[in-house]
């Protein structure tokens, strides 16, 4: 073999000509191929870039649309006559009394008397479900506040019915059939005649704000479940953030490098990836099932998510405290500082823009989780505000999955209301650990 | 007093506890000559004055919260009639659990004279109670107060003292890392036994039928033959199959292109964009998957003339994907981004296109961590709850049709244990058996997959 290559060099140039005329040959022709491949492949990337963008905006599209309606709600105008003998009070009725009055049987005559029309009991009926069954606390409040008026006329505005409420926001513009819409042609032609006469009109939905849960959708809040998210979180960060940022700083600064350590460290690694539904049987066992503290309290929950967001913000601040120069601690070393005095008063100061950065995002993560609070049993129907950790409450998360698997389909509108209430929450903690991070940050 | 002004009133006594620390250790080293006279800074004495008033009382508030509940049950039974002893503990439940609802003012009506007697001495017992901690509390708090105070002298070694309590903080902060798994492994363990007493382990793992609602009736034959798994396996692998299908290319062509091909500036913008995917919560995915990805599949299965189920493994799984993809991409990007750069130039010098080094140099290099990275995304995809809970169905199907509705272990747990439950039914146990299964599985890929990225990480610093 060698001496065949031999004599080929040294015989055979033209032929050596040859062979790379063959191999540019072979390679020009492959260009373009190749090129088309690089092409493809390329756009394959761009094409899976766009696709998560896609997925990204049609996410927030769809959940947009079907959400912003609840915003606003329905209200309509009635003249209602605060006849004691219908209220079945006199002037001199104890609080109670009132509290207890028959304030239905007001707004029903109110309603018929301004469609004298309707006889028939159907008809009545159809009509009296036109406005929330809610409407009878607006008198309440109204009589509650001004006894004076008792026997006198009086127009208010009062809730609509949830039916009516997407009727006059959504469906009305499409002049859908009847069998395709929740009302009748009877109501619709009721309604049209409140909007002809300016009695019905469409305002921002404090409410929605205001109120606890309701099972009636027109009247339904997140109220009590921003209160409950918002107590959750305060235990989740009081506990995890001192705790998170004292781990991080005896791994960093104090461990001894040892089998001990790496065992803390490989616990940390895994705790951050196991599925959060893990802790919330964690927390069902311990807090419920062994301390009988009671369910469905923010307690329970914020230690729960505790364990769940130690990881992410041990994990954080170690990066943090890596970033702080050696030389710093040299420096204070040197002066005589002990170590706990270098960590209190240099690394852990100058370590904190990450590690807030940190728990931000950690509290994100415990503000938007659902699955270990169903454990503990935050799925409680909450209609009053949670004042204290200790008060049963739900979370904002937790509401949402509660009203998506409510049959009434108004709730819809509400549920993606909540969902965008959540996302802008999200939106701002992500944001301000972003500006954080790039603001105080320091590099080295 | 509630546990708010609790605890505020004993950090406000450990700060007045600091204050008064501190300035007696300065009027001490003053009237010695100045404060270079004393062993620490004045600060230290004032600290270990509040550690001494604040700790001791603060851990205590934090144990009476938790024993709170249990030791009230206990004091309760020793009040209640002599008929309630001889009961079951079922039955002692149902009541004790009646009596606190009355006593709490939640029921009303419809319970017995007795049951409401016992209710007011419950109550009595309670705010009895409550008022004997909080003013022992109180109590503990001035005491560590004084003692912590009148211990000053300029001699002691305050600093030493402060930094031995900082640093055993410290350490036990560490340590409740190790604490939460051992919590985690014994709270589904204990359970998982009591559990495998009542349905052999191996027909729990083998069996092929999954009904847990027959037997809740105790009369019934062989209601042990109801808890086969393996439909529940079945059910998460096939949506955990379709997410990682979905992810995986998607996500790992993402992190090539943002990585290799995009310019700064377009990096800049569409990497956070597609990182917003990662942020969202997953309740929020559940509800997109069940109310608009699920319809949508089955019209669309519909007009191909399809049948489609209106809680397919698909719809669950594909919005499972896209939740992954971001995780699977960040990961990768790291990765990619670790290959040192001379690897690319020889590539390139060798006259090979950018996609071929991609492919034929940097994928390879980058394997193990994009390897690892993926098994942690399966690993999440499998623990996945919300998604599954509110896309997927709860019949337990053993099928590998994704148009099909499956359920999975997630969605087993979480119906088994929301709402009131006892906790020796059977069906409660069978949620914490799936529970350790699920630890375990997630264990498993979680070590494995750390354990590649690490091994990667090293060979390239």
């Amino acid at each position: 073999m060698s001496s065949g290559g031999e004599q080929n060099r040294n015989t055979a140039v033209p032929a050596d000509d040859d062979y790379h005329k063959r191999t540019r040959e072979q390679v020009y022709n492959s260009l373009a191929r190749r090129y088309r491949k690089e092409k493809l492949f390329r756009s394959l990337g761009m094409l899976s870039v766009v696709f998560g963008i896609v997925c990204v905006v049609v996410l927030f599209g769809d959940i947009g649309r079907k959400g912003i309606g609840a915003f606003w709600n329905t209200w309509i105008q009635l003249e209602v006559t605060l006849d004691a003998s219908t209220l079945g009070i006199t002037p001199e009725s104890t609080p109670d009394a009132i509290q207890h009055a028959n304030y239905d049987a007001v707004i029903k005559t109110a309603l018929l008397s301004r469609f004298p029309d309707v006889t028939a009991r159907a008809d009545k009926k159809a009509l009296y479900s036109l406005v929330s069954s809610g409407a009878g606390d607006n008198v309440r409040n109204l009589l509650k506040k001004h006894p004076e008026l008792l026997g006198q006329k009086q127009v208010i505005w009062v809730l609509a019915d949830d039916e009516v409420d997407t009727f006059f926001k959504h469906t009305r513009k499409l002049k859908l059939p009847e069998t395709e819409r929740s009302i009748t042609d009877k109501q619709v032609a009721w309604v049209e005649q409140w909007i002809a006469s300016g009695q019905m009109e469409k305002r921002f939905n404090q409410l929605f704000f205001e109120a606890g849960d309701s099972r009636e959708p027109e009247q339904a809040g997140i109220r009590s479940a921003l209160a409950g998210s918002a107590l959750t979180l305060l235990v989740t960060l009081l506990l995890s953030f001192p705790v998170g940022v004292a781990a991080a700083v005896y791994l960093e600064e104090f461990a001894p490098k040892n089998r001990f350590t790496d065992f803390i460290e490989v616990n940390i690694n895994n705790l951050a990836a196991v599925p959060s539904i893990i802790f919330g049987l964690l927390g069902l066992a311990v807090f419920i099932g062994f301390f009988h503290i009671t369910r469905s309290v923010p307690l329970v929950g914020g230690l729960v998510l505790t364990f769940m967001t130690l990881p992410t913000i041990i994990i954080s601040s170690r990066a943090a405290i890596k970033s702080v120069p050696p030389s710093i601690r040299e420096a204070a070393f040197g002066i005589g500082a002990s170590q706990m005095q270098v960590v209190s008063q240099h690394v852990i100061p100058l370590a904190m823009p990450g590690m807030l950065t940190g728990a931000i995002i950690g509290m994100a993560r415990a503000l938007g989780e659902t699955a270990p609070l169903l454990m503990i049993g935050m799925v409680a129907f909450i209609v009053d505000i949670p004042h204290g950790i200790t008060d049963p409450s739900t979370v904002l998360p937790v509401q949402i999955y509660l009203w998506a698997d409510s049959s009434e389909r108004a709730f819809v509108e509400r549920t993606s209301a909540a969902i965008i209430v959540l996302l802008a929450f999200l939106l701002v903690m992500n944001g301000a650990a972003v500006w954080l991070r790039n603001k105080l940050e320091r590099r080295w | 007093m509630s546990v708010g002004a609790l605890f505020a009133s004993l950090l406000v006594i450990s700060l007045l506890a600091y204050v008064a620390g501190q300035q007696r250790a300065l009027r001490m080293g003053l009237s010695l000559g100045g404060i270079y006279k004393l062993n620490s800074l004045p600060f230290y004495y004032g600290m270990v004055a509040a550690i001494a008033s604040g700790v001791p009382a603060l851990l205590l508030a934090g144990f009476w919260l938790l024993l709170r509940e249990n030791i009230n049950t206990t004091l309760l039974m020793t009040h209640v009639p002599d008929s309630w002893h001889g009961m079951s503990a079922g039955e002692q439940a149902l009541l004790l659990n009646t009596v606190k609802n009355v006593a709490g003012g939640q029921v009303t009506d419809g319970v017995s004279a007795e049951s409401v007697q016992v209710a007011n001495q419950y109550r009595d017992i309670v705010a009895q109670g409550d008022r004997i901690s909080v003013i022992a509390l109180l109590v503990i708090a001035c005491g560590g107060f004084a003692w912590g105070v009148l211990r000053i002298n300029p001699a002691q070694r305050a600093r030493l003292q402060v930094e031995g309590v900082g640093r055993l903080f410290l350490v036990a902060s560490a340590c409740i890392a190790i604490l939460t798994t051992v919590g985690i492994l014994l709270s589904v363990l204990f359970e998982s036994i009591r559990f495998f007493h009542a349905v052999p382990w191996w027909k729990f793992l083998f069996g092929l039928d999954w009904s847990p609602q027959i037997a809740m009736r105790a009369d019934q034959a062989g209601s042990s033959g109801a808890f086969g798994a393996v439909p529940l396996f079945a059910g998460t692998l096939l949506i955990s199959m379709i997410a990682m299908v979905l992810a995986v290319p998607c996500g790992l062509m993402s992190a090539i292109y943002l990585s290799e091909y995009a310019d700064t500036k377009l990096r800049r913008w569409m990497k956070p964009l597609l990182e917003l995917l990662a942020g969202i919560p997953t309740v929020v995915y559940g509800f997109f998957a069940a109310l608009t990805v699920a319809p949508f599949i089955r019209e669309l299965g519909e007009s191909m003339g399809v049948a489609v189920a209106s809680e397919s493994a698909l719809a669950a799984g594909l919005v499972m994907g896209v939740m992954i993809i971001p995780f699977i991409s960040s990961l990768s990007d790291d990765v990619i981004n670790a290959v040192p750069q001379a690897m690319r130039d020889g590539s390139y010098a060798l006259g090979a296109t950018q996609a071929e080094t991609i492919i034929h140099v940097i994928i390879p290099a980058a394997l193990p961590g994009i390897v690892g990275g993926v098994l942690l995304a399966v690993s999440r995809a499998i623990g996945e709850t919300m998604i599954v809970v509110m896309a997927a169905g709860m019949s337990a199907k053993l099928t590998a049709n994704p148009l099909e509705a499956v359920t999975t272990v997630t969605v087993q747990i979480a119906s088994l244990l929301v709402g009131d439950q006892e906790f020796d039914s059977a069906k409660t146990l069978a949620a914490f058996a799936l529970g350790l299964v699920l630890f375990l599985v997630t264990l498993l890929f979680n070590v494995i997959a750390l354990n590649i990225v690490k091994k990667y990480r090293e060979q390239y610093e």
